[in-house]
């Protein structure tokens, strides 16, 4: 027995008396009888709770969990100081254990949360409203080429930047694999590791439908979002930024200041622990003209019976429940919990302690390229960035450090073959001068190491 | 005030910090500034500035004006709000999890990888399925991939086929993922009984049909009786059968998918596998395949190898990735505790209890309302509002006079198949206790409806705010703070 469920023998056998069966396998009479036959699953006994939380204990110290060895990859998963009121108050259970607020007068509280995180999201992206989130940065900014085709329909081809995180690109495909009127095609990075707006420019027809721009993108550069902006509208088509850190736009001027129609992030930096890629949160904003073209739930202000404020879900003519196949989007459950954690990291933190912590980011990124390029490791792009960079360093000096427990950033050949020994490099607040400077020491030249010391 | 909580834009000072965080360490070397075209300029105006205790306060005191399933029975049909066990929130909070980067090398990462390897074999064992894939982030997700990957299965067998057969009592996900997927709904309608006859899927299928998505047991809680009928009619013609697995808490143990005919289905593990419901999310919706579907999986696919688990991209006819990296791994940490925490044994007696609870609650309400569908039910059960409909009372009357007795409400005007219906589902760690309470609410408003109807339509009146005037949020949306 699990100890979750609660039934006495006097229980069972009182409910059996009162829906008038004899016995619990009476209630699965209708099931036919060969499948009730060979439904055994084949599993492990059960455990008590101390053998559960040895066992995980176990498991969990398998992993470098931060303790161990120094990590300096970002990647599309950022580490950042997490204020324990943030975990604090997501573990409050009136939170945990509700569900999509469909009874507004007693889920008041999920409501106005979430009314704040869509002003927060709206307010980082720089657009007029968001949504209540979708799954993560990479399946909003699917959605958010789905969403372009509804607003033009009849165009056809997605301009992709090919220095958009893979993941990303990787994620649109999916999206538009079963949809005949849709075409991704991806624009080449130049060698400041920016898009190349010049190509951008040249491939733009009548067809286009969309622009897509990480901002930073992959390479941690930022790009000229207003210049991308501006060559979609001149297209007729839609310009759509996916930013996977967006502790950025703290410092960096937001998409919609830029011109963008669509923003999308991943809200991942804002509270939540990397745990391993997920869950995180994805946030979506876009202009106030396309608010009914817009994907997922959303949640808006109204008054009750006695004209008090209050919240509720709303516009839900464009979702699955109501519209079925002729739906903006299929999706129901989103990241609640998660934008939660946002609206209450973006809260404690707050407009100054956001601009601070990014300056932070900037500059402790900024001193470690600049070690690195003194150190003979010099930036392989020069684009501006903000806490991410990409550095030439021969594969054996960051294998080697590895194997000293330094993981010093993602080799970026993984994913871009062309782009032999080039390591992305991640820093954060949450490196100290320490793992600063083995990282500096071992990936230095020989040379430089030596003078170092 | 404590029942007036502003927004937290609304509350501070200019100047006020609640978590300072210094903009430089010392002897930190001066760094070129960003270009201006590229600096932001609005200094993030509009943003909070407020004190710790101004925003444990604020977030407290909205936790307040929620029920949830830690503090009443929140019978919601179809979500399987079940209680989910603390000890599971610890495990996924352990640094090697919490604190582990998704790009760390595969040996720096063998403790996660394991979770991985033992859910997907845990859900394969529970289906009866061949392999499984846990990326989807929830139940609508991992229906897209489900049908992405009979697309593909069926693009390499030479059928452009352009439809999907979906029963009249499906969720609205289906349809709308089929959408999303480019195929062209066939809604089959479900018999007198609440079924869906072999004999009518027989009859609409064709060469053009991809697949058929069924929901088992179904949306009104009955076991799909005719389903091998229903998937050997659906194979026959070249068709794959998907199975929504939403209401998968009722065959653990009983029936397991793969011995049915079906090819494909998703879990939604907030739902049978406890992990917490967070105000509608994170969820988690991995699919799991028969063997020739496995190829389709999204990429990486987690391999064994002599130097232990890894992940391989390697998957030529991969429909691609779904999200990114892996999936909502803290959620399925959750998951894989509470199977392993049950077990073989502990998995069959879940669903029987909830089973049985179910049907109690349907015993207990029967008579005073009405049963559109009699067939013998197993998690859920589904009312109308047909007896109070001479009294002028709704479905939603009914939801929202609930609230006042301390209870959440179940799903309402769902599925649509039931005109006016009330979805209970009770789950299995509720106590006969507090499910007689509830049936007692139940009878007590059926009567109210009688006597007081007026007092059922102005309801809720206990509630901190009275019934919310949705079409006013609809006509005029405001969906954001708007300024001071």
């Amino acid at each position: 027995m699990s100890g979750y469920a609660p039934h006495t023998d006097g229980d069972i056998a009182a409910m059996l008396a009162a829906i008038g069966a004899s016995s619990i396998d009476d209630l699965f009479a209708h099931v036919p009888a060969g499948l009730r036959a060979r439904a055994a699953i084949d599993l492990p006994a059960g455990l008590t709770e101390p053998e559960l939380r040895a066992r995980f204990e176990a498991l969990a110290a398998r992993n470098a969990d931060g303790a161990g060895p120094a990590v300096f990859l970002g990647a599309g998963a950022y580490p950042h100081w997490v204020p324990t009121a943030v975990d604090q108050l997501l573990l409050r259970s009136e939170f945990l254990t509700a569900y999509t607020p469909y009874q507004p007068e007693v889920s008041q509280g999920t409501l106005q949360a979430t009314f704040e995180f869509q002003t927060f999201a709206a307010l980082v992206l720089g657009l007029e409203v968001a949504n209540a989130s979708l799954y993560d940065g990479a399946s909003a900014a699917a959605e958010a080429v789905l969403m372009a085709r509804r607003v033009l329909p009849g165009r056809r081809t997605v301009w992709v930047s090919s220095a958009l995180h893979p993941h990303y690109r990787a994620v649109i495909r999916t999206y538009v694999r079963g949809l005949s009127d849709v075409e991704v095609r991806e624009v080449p990075f130049a060698t400041d590791g920016r898009t190349d707006l010049g190509a951008l420019r040249a491939a733009l027809d009548p067809d286009a439908l969309a622009v897509v721009l990480g901002q930073p993108n992959v390479f941690g550069v930022l790009e000229d979002v207003a210049r991308a902006a501006e060559l979609a509208r001149a297209a007729g088509a839609l310009s759509i930024t996916a930013t996977a850190e967006p502790l950025a736009l703290a410092m960096v001027r937001p998409p919609g200041a830029c011109g963008v129609d669509i923003a999308v992030a991943e809200g991942q930096s804002f509270g939540l622990p990397v745990a391993y890629g997920g869950p995180g949160v994805g946030l979506f904003a876009t202009r106030e003209r396309y608010v009914r073209s817009m994907p997922g739930r959303v949640v808006g202000e109204t008054v009750d019976a006695h004209g008090r404020r209050g919240f509720v879900l709303t516009l839900a003519t464009r979702e699955q429940h109501i519209r079925r196949e002729r739906a903006t989007s299929n999706i129901c459950t989103n990241q609640g919990l998660c934008t939660l954690a946002v609206a209450i990291y973006l809260s404690l933190l707050g407009r100054q302690g956001l601009r601070a912590l990014a300056a932070r980011n900037y500059r402790a990124a900024h001193a470690v390229a600049g070690r690195l390029e003194a150190a003979g490791i010099p930036r392989r792009f020069g684009g501006p960035f903000f806490n991410e960079f990409v550095v030439q360093a021969p594969a054996a000096r960051w294998e080697a450090l590895a194997r000293e427990g330094v993981v010093a950033g993602f080799p970026l050949s993984r994913w871009y073959p062309a782009l032999e020994d080039a390591l992305l490099v991640c820093v954060t607040e949450t490196h100290g001068a320490r793992d600063i400077d083995r990282l500096v020491r071992g990936l230095a030249a020989p040379a430089a190491r030596a003078a170092s010391g | 005030m404590l029942l007036d909580e502003l927004l937290i834009f609304e509350r501070g000072a200019p100047g006020r910090v609640g978590w300072p965080v210094a903009e430089s360490l010392a002897g930190e070397p001066a760094v070129p500034a960003l270009p201006p075209a590229l600096q932001r300029d609005d200094s993030l105006a509009g943003f909070p500035e407020v004190s710790e205790l101004e925003v444990v306060r604020h977030f407290v005191r909205l936790s307040q004006w929620n029920y949830s399933a830690a503090t009443t029975l929140y019978p919601l049909g179809s979500c399987t709000m079940k209680y989910n066990p603390v000890v599971n929130e610890a495990l996924a909070r352990l640094a090697g999890f919490a604190a582990l980067h998704p790009l760390v090398p595969d040996h720096l990462a063998q403790g996660a990888l394991e979770v991985v390897a033992g859910l997907e074999a845990a859900l394969a064992a529970a289906s009866g399925l061949d392999a499984v894939s846990l990326q989807p982030a929830a139940g609508a997700q991992g229906e897209l991939l489900g049908l992405l990957l009979v697309r593909a299965y069926q693009a390499d067998r030479g059928g452009a086929r352009r439809r999907v057969l979906i029963p009249s009592s499906a969720h609205g996900t289906n349809p709308a993922s089929a959408a999303l997927c480019g195929y062209q709904v066939a809604e089959v309608s479900v018999d007198g009984r609440g079924l869906l006859p072999a004999r009518a899927v027989a009859a609409a299928m064709d060469e053009s049909v991809a697949a058929l998505m069924v929901t088992n047991p179904n949306t009104l809680g009955l076991f799909e009786e005719e389903i091998e009928a229903v998937a050997a009619a659906v194979h026959a013609r070249g068709g794959l059968v998907y199975m929504d697995g939403a209401n998968f808490n009722a065959l653990m143990g009983v029936a397991r998918p793969g011995d049915m005919g079906v090819d494909v289905m998703q879990f939604n593990l907030h739902k049978t596998f406890s992990t917490p419901h967070g105000g509608g999310g994170p969820g988690a919706g991995p699919v799991a395949v028969r063997a020739p579907l496995a190829e389709y999986l999204p990429v990486p696919r987690l391999v064994r190898t002599e130097a232990g688990l890894a992940w391989s991209e390697e998957a030529p006819k991969s429909v691609g990735r779904m999200r990114s990296f892996y999936g909502n791994f803290g959620v399925l940490v959750r998951a894989f505790a509470y199977i392993a925490r049950l077990g073989a044994a502990g998995l069959p007696e879940v669903t029987r209890l909830a089973v049985l609870n179910a049907n109690y609650v349907r015993a207990r309400l029967r008579g005073t309302y009405h049963l559109p569908y009699d067939t013998p039910s197993l998690h859920e059960c589904v009312f109308s509002d047909r007896h109070l409909q001479d009294f002028g009372v709704s479905t939603l009357d009914v939801a929202k006079r609930l609230l006042d007795y301390g209870f959440y409400a179940p799903t309402i005007y769902f599925p649509l198949v039931v005109k006016g219906a009330l979805m209970i589902e009770p789950t299995e760690t509720e106590t006969k206790e507090t499910l007689d309470a509830f049936v007692d609410a139940l009878l007590a408003i059926a009567e109210e409806a009688r006597r007081d109807p007026a007092k059922l339509r102005n309801a809720p009146h206990r509630t901190r705010l009275a019934r919310l005037d949705e079409t006013r949020a609809a006509r005029r949306p405001v969906l954001r703070w708007q300024g001071r």
